[in-house]
């Protein structure tokens, strides 16, 4: 019910939405709760497991009941907490976990069999037959609990992520934030003010008080515009600080446009990392509720809840409200609510000594002990001091069990808090987060007055702390009452009495747990799974513990307390890793030719993050063998051209670089001519290949080397460690080109022909022999020539800087297609390397030796190199091992499959009689067969023999013979021209 | 005869501006990579003092102004960007050129800031990262250098083949926070 012209939220701008399909109306400024009870709803959700009909229990991020879901479709998002979404214009909310309707539950039938379904239930009851609990119990406990749901489909809305950097992080704007901010902000220190609400200001918005002399929200209001104006203080509403980090690091979760219907290019949410020098926690505190039986109808919620809706949205939650407390601050509520006009039944107050009521009464002594109405509040029963029991008629019951600080933060860093006997309450061991001093509420310190100095107090602190000179800020005027409390946990009677209301946990599983000896708080929360839901214990975890201790005749101290993780609130994933959907995931890689290669139609495949073309479609193929035959011939038959710029280039320059190239080569390099070529084995310190590749020698002392596209971070990273670290005395200098020079590989009989045609420089067996290198102009422009193949065919490379690229590609491609060649991609270039045996990472993959590829001789026995020595140890050459070989399909099936293992023809194909497996397959047009590459235990001395491949996964058996892995021109007479 | 056509990194995308950003591409120039040689750190940093005006910058530090910078890239690395280097210098250092390996990108505007604040998880407040300062970082996932050349403006290097993803992410950051406004 809406009181006139009561409250902050704007009563001339009226905002539409819906619940549940029926049209509502509320103003700017309201939250989905308040405006919901604004319009009398007060069912709002069903709960988690027994399907009971829930309200709204608080007014904060906190919330445990009113969870629903909002919009529908890819975007709908689920477990909103209704008190922390504000309304918008056209907001479509829906309850959830019921069906058919929110009226009408069937599953709510759950809640008949309570007495069987408590805590442990399932897992006693559902073990036998054990297969049935994955394929059949689980699945349907599942479906007949739980909350809200994801949609399943692909979301593609737009989330951010940012980093901040402040002198001081000041966590809360209620008034201990507010103060804290203020005197930091005024002293000129650079300053974020972080808040959940849209409205800063935190309880004085909520409550009466007035500071200063002036209303408390209006005080909030006039300090918040000074913030904003200062140039150094971010002020940031609908930001929760959701976890504090290692090193001034924190996490925060704002809200950028879940409160506008259009959102105008804005991101969803922003995850902010934010570093600060020193943090001021202003947290507040969880008011907490009093598990009496059936405490959970809509219409039993928390005492300040009330009197935030009553004086912050001008709602009154009841017409005819009871409170129940046992502290003085409830009283509060009544006072409120009789100054507005709405009738209060009964102040309920445990304690004997409770204070006199002011225009209502107060029960003193008495207990609420059970409740009336399904759907809604009808009425409460309590017991008074001398065991009787009354009823009395209401609508709306505003408990209060106390208060608990806010302390997660501080617990972030496994600090667990302190139990303060004089508040009954948990608080922050000082310390627990370096840097971080928590202020206020969250500290124990419940009175406004109390709040404001020790927010002024800690930002001096933190000021001083980082050399900022700072005037001590005049703390206004405010209320400083006492807090006075008896404790009061669960009351007992007849009838559940819950206390974690999001997973519906009871005092009765809580002591159950006790009696089946999970004593332990820990061992407590598994087995009830209290404080294990979205809200993750806020409301509950202190009541349960005490309800714990005393089942177990501890004190709370003793029994202590579960400890609070990140996040604070429940985080979307994607804000998390905002950035990274689809594509977003990692950078894409180019190369020059790329766009002429997408628009000749060559599909792309990924190479790490490099796209380079799989094959380039011609007229009339339908299929990728067909391409890749047709190119794999014109490569053999006139010229091929393809971009090999992924391959990494590592220019390397000094007077010891050719002794620095013989320690990271096994083979050497200090005796290469400039203007040759080398080809290259590199091995780890293990003495296991690692790369390999060819370097040029381009002057004396001036070397360029290559790498597999695969491993050109890995090597330029080892060359770095084995200079900085093995051998820092050599005087060499390296650094990466890979990106310098776009590199094409032009081969086939007629590459000569093709590449006089535009280079300057006449290029013939003798100026550019047979892995030989040098300068060559095109156009003008000065680039590299290496007269090296990874075809077999006479062949080079030729390299221009990158901006010309482009033009290089095409210009060759004209005049390759003019001799009847052309472009080739990654598929023919790997049956060209597989038919001349050439490796790559699929046979040198981490566990081969130079031995096992039958380059054992290229490790030098002149000069030492790394991997070297290890390389020797016993069992890494030899005949036991798994050796580099060729095979060829003999029989009936032709069909060689990569990943397939090899066994003696006649053995049975199991584990234990593998001989080796095959690492790379072609079907070759040059040879009209099949080919593979293969490890094969003392493979090099069993050329000629049969072996069979079994592929146990696809299911292939082939008959091979075991041959040279170099298929084609063993001789190498084709390379030399 | 041939001709061969240059093409630039960022090649038609750029430039762009939303809100109180822009981003456009720097005119592609001679960079050349210098790595002292063994001993000879302040030698070169005397040598290219004379030759081009900078010396050899400190880690995190750019010197040289608009047209002729040195920027540190690395250990014992530094980018010289603009002039063609001195012959001089080749007895003090490795040179290589780079000129076509990194894509070269302004971003600058009274948002600059906020706009890296999306994509770096480096502090670049302008009290903390003043004109001169420079940072070889993280920009979204990719490997970058960040200089300060003046109060609204940052240049920005980065991987030549990466250069459609960097103006992608740095676009998407300036919508974001032009549409906060």
């Amino acid at each position: 019910m809406r009181i006139a012209g009561k409250g902050l939220v704007d009563h001339g701008t009226p905002v539409r939405f819906s619940f549940d399909g029926r049209q509502l109306e509320g103003f700017q400024g309201d939250t989905l709760a308040s405006a919901l009870l604004a319009n009398d709803v007060k069912l709002v959700a069903r709960s988690f497991k027994y399907h009971r009909p829930r309200g709204i229990m608080g007014a904060g991020s906190e919330e445990s009941s009113a969870l629903v879901t909002i919009g529908s479709g890819a975007t709908q998002d689920p477990n909103v907490r209704a008190t922390v979404q504000e309304i918008y214009d056209g907001l479509a909310a829906h309850s959830q976990n019921c069906w058919p309707s929110l009226n009408y539950d069937l599953l709510s039938v759950n809640d008949l069999f309570a007495p069987f379904l408590g805590a442990g239930f399932y897992y006693k009851t559902f073990m036998w037959p054990k297969v049935f609990w994955e394929k059949l119990y689980e699945p349907v406990i599942r479906r007949s609990a739980g909350i809200g749901a994801l949609s399943g489909k692909a979301n593609a809305e737009y989330y951010e992520k940012a980093f901040a950097f402040c002198d001081l992080l000041v966590i809360g704007a209620g008034p201990a934030g507010l103060m804290a901010a203020l005197t930091a902000g005024r002293a000129g220190a650079d300053v974020i003010l972080c808040d959940e609400d849209s409205l800063l200001g935190g309880r004085l918005n909520g409550e009466t008080f007035e500071v200063g002399g002036m209303a408390g929200s209006d005080w909030a209001a006039e300090t918040v515009r000074e913030l904003e104006s200062l140039p150094n203080v971010r002020v940031m509403p609908r930001t929760s600080v959701t976890g504090a980090y290692d090193q001034g690091t924190y996490g925060a979760l704002e809200r950028v446009s879940h409160h506008v219907a259009a959102r105008e290019g804005r991101p969803l949410e922003c995850f902010w990392r934010i570093v600060a020098k020193r943090a001021v926690l202003a947290a507040g505190a969880i008011e907490r509720p009093v598990a009496f039986p059936n405490n959970d109808r809509p219409g039993i919620m928390t005492a300040s809840a009330v009197r935030t809706y009553l004086n912050r949205y001008g709602v009154a939650p009841g017409q005819r409200v009871t409170i129940f407390a046992n502290n003085d601050d409830a009283h509060r509520t009544a006072r409120d609510l009789v100054d507005a006009g709405v009738h209060v039944a009964a102040v309920i107050d445990s304690r004997a000594e409770a204070p006199e009521g002011a225009g209502y009464e107060v029960i003193k002594g008495a207990e609420v002990c059970g409740s009336e109405g399904r759907k809604g509040l009808e009425a409460v029963s309590y017991r008074r001091a001398d065991g009787s029991v009354d009823k009395v008629q209401t609508d709306c019951l505003a408990m209060s069990g106390g208060w608990n600080p806010t302390v997660h933060l501080t617990c972030h860093m496994n600090g667990r808090p302190n139990w303060h006997g004089g508040i009954h309450s948990f608080v922050p061991v000082p310390g627990a987060i370096p840097g971080l001093e928590a202020v206020g509420a969250c500290n124990g310190a419940f009175s406004t007055h109390r709040a404001f100095v020790e927010g002024a107090e800690a930002a001096l602190r933190a000021l001083g702390d980082l050399g900022v000179k700072a005037k001590k800020s005049v703390v206004p005027e405010s209320e400083d009452s006492p807090y006075r409390i008896e404790p009061l946990w669960a009351v007992a009677g007849k009838g559940r009495a819950w206390l974690d209301f999001q997973n519906d946990v009871t005092v009765k599983d809580v002591q159950g747990a006790a009696q089946e000896n999970f004593r332990s708080v820990e061992h407590m929360k598994r087995y009830t799974t209290q404080g294990m839901a979205p809200d993750q214990g806020k409301n509950s975890n202190v009541a349960a513990l005490a309800v714990l201790a005393d089942a177990t005749g501890r004190g709370i101290e003793e029994t202590g307390t579960t400890t609070f993780r990140p996040p604070f609130v429940p985080v979307a994933i994607a804000a998390f890793g905002a950035g990274g959907q689809g594509t977003g995931f990692a950078p894409q890689r180019h190369t020059t030719s790329h766009a002429e290669s997408v628009r000749r139609g060559a599909p792309m495949i990924e190479a790490g993050l490099w796209y380079r073309p799989s094959y380039f479609p011609a007229t009339g193929e339908r299929t990728w063998r067909q391409s890749c035959d047709r190119e794999v011939n014109m490569v053999r038959g006139t010229v091929g051209v393809c971009d090999v710029s992924t391959l990494g280039k590592i220019d390397i320059q000094g007077k010891d670089a050719g002794q620095f190239l013989d320690f990271v080569y096994a083979n050497t390099f200090s005796t290469l001519k400039p203007g040759k070529v080398r080809y290259g084995l590199m091995l780890r310190e293990d003495g296991f290949v690692m790369d390999d590749g060819t370097t040029a020698r381009i002057a004396e002392d001036h070397f360029v080397m290559t790498t597999t596209t695969a491993a050109a971070g890995q090597v330029m990273r080892h060359l770095e460690y084995v200079h900085q670290c093995l051998c820092p005395d050599l005087d060499v200098a390296m650094i990466s080109v890979t990106e310098q020079w776009a590199q094409f590989a032009v081969a086939g009989p007629k590459s000569r022909d093709l590449l006089n045609g535009i280079v300057a420089e006449e290029i013939d067996n003798e100026s550019f022999p047979f892995m030989g290198c040098g300068p060559a102009t095109i156009g003008g422009v000065a680039g590299r020539l290496f007269r090296i193949s990874f075809s077999g065919e006479h062949a080079y490379e030729i390299a221009v800087p990158a901006r010309y690229g482009e033009s290089l590609f095409k210009l060759l491609l004209e005049r390759a297609e003019a001799m009847g060649g052309g472009a080739y991609g990654m598929e023919a270039l790997n049956v060209l390397r597989i038919e001349k045996g050439f490796i790559t990472h699929a046979e040198i993959h981490g566990r081969v030796t130079a031995d096992d590829i039958g380059m054992g001789r290229l490790v030098s026995a002149k000069k030492d190199c790394i991997g070297k020595t290890m390389s020797e140890r016993p069992g890494l050459s030899g005949e036991e091992r798994e050796q580099l070989v060729g095979l060829m399909p003999v029989g009936v099936v032709k069909q060689i499959t990569a990943g397939a293992h090899l066994f003696e023809p006649g053995a049975e194909p199991v584990r234990s009689n593998a001989q080796g497996y095959v690492t790379s397959v072609c079907f070759s047009p040059t040879l009209e067969t099949s080919l593979g590459l293969a490890f094969l235990r003392n493979g090099r001395a069993r050329h000629g023999e049969e072996i069979t491949m079994v592929d146990h996964l696809r299911g292939v058996t082939t008959r091979c013979k075991v041959c040279d892995p170099v298929f084609l021109d063993p001789e190498g007479g084709r390379v030399r021209g | 005869m041939v001709e061969l056509v240059a093409k630039s990194p960022c090649g038609g995308r750029l430039p762009v501006e939303h809100g109180a950003s822009r981003l456009s591409e720097v005119a592609m120039t001679r960079l050349t990579s210098l790595q002292p040689k063994q001993g000879q750190e302040k030698a070169l940093s005397q040598a290219l003092k004379s030759a081009h005006g900078m010396v050899f910058p400190a880690p995190n530090r750019a010197t040289g102004k608009e047209g002729a910078r040195a920027i540190w890239i690395g250990k014992g690395q530094a980018m010289l960007v603009g002039p063609e280097p001195d012959a001089g210098l080749a007895a003090h250092a490795a040179m290589t050129d780079q000129s076509d390996a990194w894509a070269m990108v302004r971003l600058e505007g009274a948002a600059a800031e906020n706009v890296l604040a999306r994509l770096v998880p480096v502090d670049l407040r302008q009290t903390v990262f003043k004109r001169g300062h420079s940072v070889r970082t993280m920009l979204q996932h990719m490997s970058v250098s960040i200089t300060r050349i003046s109060d609204e403006a940052f240049f920005i290097l980065a991987f030549r083949s990466m250069a459609g993803t960097l103006v992608h992410d740095l676009e998407t950051a300036m919508k974001g926070v032009a549409a906060r406004r």
